[in-house]
């Protein structure tokens, strides 16, 4: 039930990429605003969507800089995509992905499927067997299956220097400005990963939840005060 | 509790400390010449990843876009620019001078007669939007095999005739690029001469760069050995005032 070190490493160097991509990213869409679909899209007129400006203190400088926000993003972009890669071999690798992330079959079920939900919605954070119940190895998955990847993907596609090599990726997403389209959505969605995945450490025992991912202690996770997990089986309610 | 609390005040404070250094980094001289570094292996790593002549793609007619966003300087005002437009630039010149054999002049019409490449592309502003459009002129390495450049040439200087905000604006590219089978110095844009917005009457393409490396208003080219001496020596009117990446393939 430990983290891996691999894992342990790999979440506190990617924590700060991502950090970093995050924030030099809003102040690069300050540059201009404005998403297409397709290949090109230059006016407000072409845009399906009108991005607000980010204010300062969500952005890398803490000042409106094209140029620097360029420089720590395109930095930055390396040690994201350089460790996922890295993380993705070492989960298949050493089993992580086989045993914790994988879904069975039977977790599929409409009845398991509920009962999880109906547990996360009763801050009941306990589980038997396994590392993670079937809400976290869904959200797992799609961040290292789908986000995590689109970012580098879509990352590569937009720029020009990499076209004449990896075309055929444009391509797949539609053409460039479908990609950079993309891209945003996807640093959203992994914001949003975020925000919810702060919020279960901290409800489900920070202090065990950060030794283990540091230090890589066993923990298990714990309940707030206000959960309210179901009665065990037998006991009659 | 206490003792948690302070265990997150120190956490968070560490992060908002952490992206405070990122601005500080950035404002500084030590971080400015780091992230020059960082660049060069970024044109590296890109240059080892595809072919040297690797072509950029090349779109249909349909595709190209209505309009085509003129971005910079799309009115230049000095230095008797707008005479040349009333004129129809008859009397333009484009030179070709510094580490060549034999320096060039060339008038429009002359520009013309060489042999001419036309391709439709995707511009890409470092801003974020991109325009498709049909661009017609002679390929840069045209006028580098006639005024035969000498040895110890490294870069293709682009002199330019707009004044920008903070001075004449000005591009360079190395040799890589130069020879580069859709580098061109354009004359015309979806088949009719270039508008005055779009850099006329000769704008430079650079298809696997970034739109502030295709200088407008193209006056001439300069080769050289090294940037240092060029402008403030960053290779660029953006590189040197706006901190942009002289190397803009990403």
């Amino acid at each position: 039930m430990r983290h891996f070190v691999s894992t342990r490493i790999w979440h506190w160097i990617n924590l700060i990429a991502i950090v970093v991509l995050f924030m030099s990213g809003l102040n690069i869409s300050n540059a201009h605003p404005y998403l297409y679909w397709g290949d090109w899209g230059f006016s407000p007129t072409q845009a399906w969507l009108a991005v607000p400006r980010f204010p300062g203190w969500m952005t890398i400088p803490d000042y409106y800089s094209l140029a620097k926000a360029r420089d720590w993003h395109l930095l930055m972009a390396f040690p994201f995509a350089f460790g996922l890669l890295g993380m993705w071999i070492a989960m298949l690798w050493n089993g992580h992905f086989r045993r914790d992330i994988k879904t069975a079959r039977r977790e599929w079920r409409w009845s398991a499927i509920r009962a999880d939900i109906a547990k996360h919605l009763r801050f009941d954070f306990t589980h038997g067997e396994g590392k993670y119940n079937f809400l976290q190895k869904i959200a797992y998955g799609a961040v290292f299956g789908v986000l995590l990847p689109g970012m580098v993907l879509t990352g590569l596609a937009i720029s020009p220097g990499m076209e004449p090599s990896l075309w055929w990726l444009v391509d797949i997403f539609g053409g460039r400005q479908s990609a950079r389209s993309l891209h945003f959505l996807c640093a959203w969605g992994l914001f949003g990963f975020f925000v919810v995945h702060v919020l279960l450490v901290l409800l489900s025992g920070p202090v065990g939840q950060l030794r283990a991912m540091i230090l890589g202690g066993d923990h298990q996770p714990t309940n707030p005060p206000f959960a309210r997990p179901a009665k065990p089986e037998g006991e009659s309610a | 509790m206490s003792f948690t609390m302070k265990r997150r005040s120190v956490l968070l404070g560490s992060g908002a400390l952490m992206l405070g250094a990122c601005t500080k980094i950035s404002d500084s001289e030590a971080g400015t010449r780091f992230f020059e570094t960082v660049d060069d292996w970024q044109m590296g790593l890109q240059r080892a990843l595809r072919a040297r002549n690797a072509l950029a793609p090349e779109y249909a007619p349909e595709d190209i876009s209505p309009t085509f966003r003129g971005n910079g300087s799309t009115d230049p005002q000095n230095d008797g620019y707008p005479e040349h437009v009333t004129n129809g630039f008859a009397d333009w010149r484009f030179t070709v001078t510094g580490l060549v054999e034999r320096p060039l002049s060339f008038t429009l019409d002359q520009i013309m007669t060489l042999p001419q490449r036309t391709q439709i592309t995707r511009h890409d502003c470092v801003e974020g939007w991109s325009a498709i459009g049909q661009w017609t002129g002679p390929q840069l390495s045209t006028f580098l095999e006639l005024a035969r450049v000498r040895e110890g040439a490294n870069y293709v200087v682009f002199r330019c005739a707009d004044d920008y905000t903070r001075g004449r604006y000005y591009e360079s590219i190395d040799m890589d690029d130069a020879y580069h089978p859709q580098t061109i110095i354009a004359h015309r844009l979806n088949g009719e001469p270039l508008p005055v917005k779009n850099g006329a009457p000769l704008r430079a393409r650079v298809e696997r760069q970034l739109g502030y490396k295709h200088a407008k208003y193209l006056t001439g080219i300069e080769l050289v050995a090294s940037l240092d001496a060029i402008g403030l020596g960053k290779g660029g009117y953006w590189e040197d005032y706006g901190g942009y990446q002289w190397y803009a393939g990403m």
